[in-house]
């Protein structure tokens, strides 16, 4: 297990509430994000992320609650510090890639080269392209280059990859993980569970607009999901197998096995003759913590 | 407030106005066929106001064969047009329907006619007719007097009634409408999470849309003049004063359309309610001289009216800056009003 290590929190979020008429989207939320984390809030659709996001990001008014940054209350100074990249935005009309990092540029006090910025996102081929003209991956890029303009201490990612086809998506984590090794706390929210493996030391479940568990993903699955699943062919299994540590059903022509001791398991079916390369693990997720802990699945 | 920022956001904007061949080519072509169309309809000295639909004829060339019966006073009168039908049911039908305003039988005497008591056209032909039939009275009872002075063209008035509406429509729509797309699109919502404050965000709005309605204006004005030789009494500078008065008037209305909303429906049905009749009743097109005294009172909510009162002033009448002080005033004070509304109602996302 990776414990997270005790760092300065640079932000704190107090009580937050948001209520729209009878709809509470964020209901009663307080954590901490420590300064250098890669901190996921994940959850379903309509859990509530986007919105506590926003509330903390100060796009958005909170019903109640407060949020500090730094310890104080988020000043003028907060935009300066912070890069935002919006999970839904369209971009300026009629400007080019370039023209849309420069406008945006000049916006900042203290801005990175744009240059390297079209490099660390991968853009020089679509720099002089007009905004319009783009593919998803390369927007999603550009909204990423823009978030990273003005050298943000803390970085906002609102559902990054959604939509990206999966070799768009592994490109824009490759970036994630080069900004997350120069220091800077992230916060990002998605419903991909393997994203947020990949990429997050410390992650929060929301539903409904609560914080239902809170801490680094092995640690969850360790806490809530301990049982791994061993699939094997039904016809290399007795009847009645006796030793078996674990509980096991029959699914089709395979038998399933969910057990918490894989070792003891695997060393019984190779004592059995069974061959192991029929045999699948499935070794417990995010989406498994979810779903003991909801009884739904996170994609519903 | 940064200077950068605004200059940053005011570039991109003019950017977008000018790569947008589209609508950058319909700003100049809009006002530019207007005029140029009235141009050519408005050449002669006299306009046809009337028609006169003359029945059987055989064929529409022969209309003017077939007008001996009629007297000359009336069938030559250059504001009357005539119009051939082969029978009297064709003619009839476009009595109904408004589309001529007398329809006569042709060779019969006396002249028989039939006119529509619901049309005030028809009622001044009639007149004109039978004024034509009764000999004319020996004495002099009326004695006509030229215009002294200058003689201004209906072209002339009007010209500065459709840059004026031009402007109106450039810069409600360039500054409400898109606005509030951009709001509903989240580019609002992407520059609220920068150092970009709402003044200099709306500022930067005000002078960009300011730059382009004069800009057009100059293209428009030195192309409309080069074809159709436009006469200014008065001084350019002045008139090029009222104009930035009115752009600047105008433009700030827009923000205030552009301060909530995310819905484009209901922004262009607000822009449609506000433009529509300050169309009309601004004197774009005609005069609302002898309408109601409340309708001409209500034009006066309008900035276009004051637009066009003092455009008109300086362009047709040769009035100085002094002369038309007043409109600029109102339209300085309508301005504030309307940047204070706008700035106060003003939400990047709401």
């Amino acid at each position: 297990m990776k414990a997270i290590a005790p760092m300065k929190p640079l932000l704190e979020i107090i009580d937050i509430h948001k209520h729209y008429r009878r709809l509470r989207a964020v209901d009663g939320v307080s954590m901490t994000i420590g300064q250098g984390t890669c901190f996921g809030l994940l959850g379903p659709n309509g859990a509530g992320k986007t919105t506590l996001i926003e509330i903390i990001e100060d796009i958005i008014d909170p019903t109640g609650g407060t949020i500090l940054y730094k310890g104080a209350r988020r000043a003028a100074q907060f935009r300066q510090e912070v890069g935002i990249m919006f999970q839904q935005t369209a971009l300026l009309s009629f400007l080019t890639v370039a023209e849309t990092l420069e406008t945006f540029s000049r916006l900042y006090d203290n801005t990175e080269s744009i240059g390297h910025l079209i490099q660390l996102c991968h853009l020089e081929e679509v720099n002089a392209q007009l905004n319009d003209k783009i593919s998803g991956g390369q927007k999603q890029r550009l909204l990423l280059a823009l978030a990273l303009l003005n050298r943000p201490e803390l970085v906002f990612l609102d559902e990054p990859s959604t939509g990206l086809d999966p070799q768009a998506r592994r490109n824009l984590w490759d970036i994630i993980k080069t900004v997350k090794s120069q220091g800077r706390t992230i916060v990002l929210t998605t419903h991909y569970m393997e994203e947020a493996e990949k990429l997050c030391d410390d992650v929060a479940i929301m539903d409904k607009g609560k914080v239902i568990a809170r801490g680094a993903p092995e640690e969850l699955i360790q806490i809530h999901c301990q049982r791994a699943t061993l699939s094997v062919p039904k016809d290399q299994i007795p009847e009645n197998p006796e030793g078996l540590q674990g509980f096991i059903n029959q699914r089709g022509d395979r038998i399933q096995i969910r057990t918490e001791n894989v070792n003891a398991v695997v060393s019984k079916l190779l004592s059995m003759g069974v061959d192991m390369r029929g045999v699948n693990v499935k070794t417990p997720t995010l989406e498994d913590v979810f779903l003991k802990l909801t009884g739904r699945s996170l994609r519903e | 407030m940064r200077f950068k920022r605004l200059w940053a956001i005011f570039n991109a904007r003019n950017r977008e106005f000018f790569r947008d061949r589209a609508a950058f080519g319909w700003n100049f072509l809009f006002p530019f066929l207007i005029i140029l169309g009235f141009g050519v309809i408005f050449k002669g000295d006299y306009q046809s106001q009337f028609k006169v639909g003359l029945f059987p004829i055989d064929h529409a060339a022969s209309v003017h064969q077939s007008i001996d019966f009629l007297p000359e006073s009336f069938a030559g009168f250059k504001a009357i047009s005539l119009v051939g039908f082969e029978t009297r049911a064709q003619g009839l039908d476009k009595l109904k329907h408004h589309k001529i305003d007398l329809l006569i039988e042709t060779g019969t005497q006396p002249i028989r006619y039939w006119v529509s008591d619901s049309s005030p056209s028809g009622a001044i032909v009639e007149r004109l007719l039978k004024g034509a039939l009764v000999p004319p009275d020996s004495g002099e009872r009326f004695q006509k007097k030229d215009i002294q002075g200058i003689q201004i063209r209906y072209i002339d008035w009007l010209f500065p009634g459709v840059l004026g509406m031009n402007m109106m429509f450039s810069a409600l729509y360039g500054v409400g409408w898109v606005v509030v797309r951009y709001r509903k699109n989240g580019v609002l919502k992407r520059l609220k999470a920068t150092p970009l404050t709402a003044f200099e965000y709306l500022a930067a709005q005000l002078l960009s849309r300011i730059f382009l309605l004069m800009f057009t204006l100059v293209i428009v004005w030195l192309g409309c003049d080069w074809i159709l030789g436009f006469r200014v009494y008065g001084s350019l500078t002045n008139l090029f004063i009222v104009f930035l008065a009115g752009s600047t008037c105008m433009t700030s209305l827009g923000l205030v359309i552009a301060s909530r909303g995310t819905s484009e429906e209901f922004t262009n049905g607000l822009l449609n309610f506000i433009s529509w009749p300050m169309m009309f009743l601004s004197e774009v097109w005609f005069s609302i001289e002898g309408a109601p005294a409340w309708l001409q009172a209500s034009a006066k909510i309008f900035p276009l009216t004051h637009l066009l009162k003092a455009a008109r002033q300086v362009m047709n009448e040769g009035e100085g800056l002094f002369a038309v002080m007043p409109e600029i005033a109102i339209l300085c004070a309508m301005t504030l009003a309307f940047l204070l509304a706008g700035a106060t109602m003003f939400s990047w996302n709401k």
